[in-house]
């Protein structure tokens, strides 16, 4: 039992490379609700690098709770049936650095806190993932309560809320460096 | 000193000297009761292609909310039996060396992580992917796609077959060559454990020359990503055998089992 008191150490990250795009995208990755549920939300954006162009061969993963704001412990995300909410999709960009999702608005988790889901970026050339979070625009006054939210300096807070762009749409673009660049998050995983 | 950045040709001594200054920089910062630290640092010029692709503010220190204090639930459903096996994918058996790889994934307190998902992709035994933008000209393997797939056991175990991976020349610097590596992902029991990462062999003579692995400024850090070989993984006539463990540290579910269910 002593180990318990020796904390192993960490496996350090390494870049996701520019060649996973054979393996890791899957069918049904970004369809975490299936487009045609009444439901179903877009949420979609552009990877941009420090020169504002594109990112072609970046991967990025959502992660959020139902419409009650309780994580899915269905199972499924890689064999998706159309019905089940799993919560989770992952989603390679295209050529033009653009990424699309179709799931659920979440629900808020705790009480004075907003919903959000949790966005992760994977690049070649980021040598260790990058979390955000992707709030939701059409929540002003839930936003204006949130705890996280609350902390940002106000001229980037506006970088974690996908904004509606359309009927049932979001727009939630990720700019890894310069203007505009996207508040990045660190859950004491930085180490 | 300051290299252009827009050079198109670095010498591998640029590199290796860039490698060097940095490394010699962290070491100063680090102090006794903050050490370096494990993951690499995404400003590691280096390495290119970090340079317009590194976030410059601090990232933003958060309280993990409920949803990242868990993961998606993987399952049999999700993954098949087979997936683990990447020499079986095709009519016939692919070129190269077999090996077996084998480890445990775990937590930084040495608990397991259960039934979650571990993916990797690689290069054949030519150092080519299966990927279209792979240019590299080695021959690709009919019999070799590079993906497999697996959940982890109740132990936190994993268990693939493959082929040994070639090291493959990449445009990083003139003559870059990386070392042979798989690629790994893996889910924790909470998403903030997420991992991607590369998986090394030992003794490759291109560590010390690779801007990637040389991100990782400590060099116990570096050494947790290189597999060490195991002769009880081996099996006669069939396979090389390696064993890897992965530690996934970070904030855990505050609803796992009590501790005296397990036994580590």
């Amino acid at each position: 039992m002593s180990e318990q008191h020796r904390p192993l150490g960490q496996t350090p990250s390494q870049t996701v490379g520019p060649f996973f795009g054979y393996a890791l995208p899957y069918p049904g990755g970004p369809e975490v609700r299936a487009p045609w549920q009444p439901d179903a939300v877009r949420v979609h954006g552009t990877v941009l690098d420090g020169a504002g162009e594109p990112i072609p061969d970046a991967i990025v993963e959502i992660w959020g709770a139902d419409a009650a704001g309780l994580a899915s412990t269905e199972r499924g995300s890689l064999d998706r049936d159309q019905h089940a909410f799993t919560g989770f999709g992952r989603a390679a960009v295209d050529r033009d650095g653009h990424y699309s999702f179709t799931t659920i608005k979440p629900g808020a988790m705790r009480d004075g806190s907003a919903p959000y889901l949790l966005v992760t970026v994977f690049a070649r050339g980021v040598l260790h993932h990058l979390f955000t979070r992707a709030y939701f625009g059409d929540e002003p006054e839930a936003n204006a309560a949130d705890p996280l939210l609350t902390r940002i300096d106000p001229d980037r807070r506006g970088t974690l809320v996908a904004e509606p762009d359309a009927a049932s749409s979001y727009r939630f673009d990720v700019r890894l460096q310069g203007e505009g660049e996207t508040v990045f998050l660190d859950y004491g995983t930085e180490r | 000193m300051h290299p252009t950045v827009s050079h198109p040709d670095p010498s591998q001594q640029v590199i290796s000297d860039g490698i060097a200054d940095r490394h010699d920089r962290e070491r100063r910062l680090a102090t006794s009761d903050r050490g370096l630290r494990a993951h690499p640092r995404r400003d590691f010029a280096p390495y290119r292609s970090t340079l317009l692709r590194h976030p410059t503010h601090e990232l933003v220190r958060t309280d993990p909310e409920d949803i990242e204090l868990v993961s998606p639930a993987f399952g049999h459903t999700d993954v098949a039996p087979e997936e683990a096996d990447l020499t079986i994918q095709h009519a016939g058996e692919p070129l190269g060396e077999r090996i077996i790889i084998t480890g445990r994934v775990l937590d930084g307190d040495g608990r397991p992580v259960r039934n979650q998902l571990v993916e990797i992709w690689q290069a054949n035994a030519s150092g080519r992917y299966v990927h279209k933008r792979d240019q590299h000209p080695a021959p690709l393997d009919p019999n070799f796609t590079g993906v497999g797939r697996i959940v982890t056991g109740d132990d936190g175990s994993y268990r693939l077959t493959t082929i040994k991976p070639g090291a493959y020349p990449w445009k990083n610097h003139r003559n870059a060559w990386r070392p042979a590596h798989i690629h790994f992902s893996f889910f924790g029991s909470a998403f903030t454990q997420r991992l991607v990462t590369q998986m090394y062999f030992p003794g490759d003579p291109l560590f010390a020359l690779d801007p990637i692995y040389q991100s990782i400024v400590d060099p116990a850090a570096r050494e947790r990503l290189v597999a060490g070989y195991d002769h009880e993984v081996s099996e006669p006539e069939w396979a090389i055998g390696y064993r890897w463990d992965v530690v996934l540290t970070g904030p855990r579910s505050t609803w796992m089992e009590p501790e005296d269910a397990d036994h580590v």
